[in-house]
């Protein structure tokens, strides 16, 4: 399974944001985005998972078989919204988007457990502290399999424990062959991991 | 596709009772009209039938701006969206459609044999109402989800969606009506405006949730 993004540009509102993204992504890689706010780490994951017209070039993942033959239905897209609805407990909320999406991964329960959020399952997501909501959005990936995950500011208000607790969730999405494309400024501490710094536009190994 | 009718009914009964809402705007806009016409029982009971159309037309646009609104602000459209492949768009909006008129408009249906009396209606013109409306308000319910996608990006597309609804609801009104009408007096027939209405309902199935679907793809931004 590979991604891969040729010559890629996006705009918003008409206006070009990034132009000329070219990369492959094997399995087992992952591709870092920094840059200043208002670079398009956002809309680069936006216009890769589909969400956005590109301003040029392609994107695409090749290899996924029936189940995955697109960006849109093998990639899991965590935005900077949490897509989970706030009169609904957050057991109900994981178990939901578990049977919308279908291929099925993990037990609700697990998966709460392994974002530390095993004991309040039963509260209204509403309830949650900014910190919980986004650990309960993470959960939301490991519930059904993807092997593709697309992550925007995935660290957002998390505290010290919880952003080590991800990087350990991403480094093991990566050993099991799933492919990552983070904007992020959490360090992975993982081997070969790319970086794409944005508003420059150069693609450099940081391996 | 259950899971989302579901989670859908659990929130239109959840998220602030938006059934109950509808139900008591209805019960207004009927409590008033008798105001305003006077209290002559005949014309009430004659002008019943388009009383409660009207009613419930209005009531049932009431809460159509938040169908996708609501998922938009939180994030969930995106997924929706990108799920296009596993759940044709259409079909997820024709099944957020169902369980919209499940939670908030079927309770309007129910009501309207009760204010059908407040009109001082008869038995079988209140029957014929309900049914009327029973068959023709899901199509209000798809001509609206059409209305609400167009608008989904404006911060205040309330009122823009009604507007943009109402006229596309005319046809609707007229056969409901009519079909309401042609139960109580006697030389008109109750069938052709009853199935027009059916068919009407069936057509806006399909191209309601397609619209809606083609106009949800191009509002991301």
């Amino acid at each position: 399974m590979r991604l891969i993004a040729e010559n890629l540009g996006g705009e918003r509102g008409g206006q070009p944001v990034f132009s000329g993204i070219d990369f492959a992504l094997g399995e087992g890689e992952c591709l870092i985005v920094t840059g200043p706010n208002g670079a398009g780490k956002s809309t680069l994951l936006r216009v890769l998972a589909g969400l956005l017209p590109a301003g040029s070039g392609r994107a695409a993942f090749e290899g996924g078989g029936e189940d995955f033959p697109s960006v849109a239905s093998a990639c899991h897209y965590l935005g900077h919204l949490n897509a989970m609805k706030t009169a609904m407990t957050v057991r109900e909320n994981l178990a939901f988007w578990q049977e919308f999406s279908g291929n099925p991964a993990r037990d609700v329960g697990e998966a709460l457990e392994m974002v530390g959020l095993g004991s309040i399952r039963h509260l209204p997501f509403g309830y949650l502290s900014t910190g919980q909501r986004r650990r309960s959005s993470i959960a939301k990936l490991l519930v059904s399999y993807r092997p593709l995950w697309l992550l925007d500011e995935p660290s957002a208000g998390l505290d010290r424990q919880s952003e080590a607790r991800l990087a350990e969730l991403m480094a093991a999405h990566l050993s099991n062959g799933g492919i990552i494309v983070a904007a992020t400024h959490l360090p992975l501490g993982l081997e070969g991991v790319r970086t794409l710094e944005m508003g420059q536009v150069a693609l450099a190994d940081a391996g | 596709m259950l899971a989302l009718y579901l989670r859908e009914i659990r929130l239109g009964i959840r998220a602030g009772g938006g059934a109950l809402t509808g139900v008591l705007f209805f019960l207004a806009v009927i409590a008033t009209i008798p105001f305003a016409v006077g209290p002559d029982l005949n014309l009430l009971s004659r002008i019943g039938p388009a009383i409660l159309w009207i009613g419930a037309l209005l009531a049932s646009l009431l809460g159509l701006d938040r169908l996708f609104q609501a998922d938009r602000e939180d994030g969930s459209l995106d997924l929706l969206i990108l799920a296009g492949d596993r759940h044709m768009l259409a079909l997820t909006v024709l099944v957020k459609c169902l369980a919209h008129w499940t939670a908030s408009v079927l309770p309007l249906v129910i009501a309207a044999p009760v204010f059908g009396l407040i009109l001082n209606m008869p038995p079988a013109g209140i029957g014929a109402s309900a049914l009327t409306l029973l068959v023709g308000t899901p199509a209000i319910t798809f001509v609206g989800a059409a209305g609400a996608a167009v608008a989904v990006g404006l911060p205040r597309g309330g009122l823009l969606v009604s507007v943009l609804v109402l006229p596309l609801t005319i046809p609707v009104l007229i056969f409901g009506v009519s079909a309401s009408y042609a139960a109580v007096n006697d030389p008109d027939p109750f069938m052709p405006p009853f199935l027009i209405l059916a068919a009407l309902t069936l057509f806006l199935a399909v191209v309601g949730p397609v619209a809606a679907a083609l106009a949800l793809r191009f509002s991301a931004d």
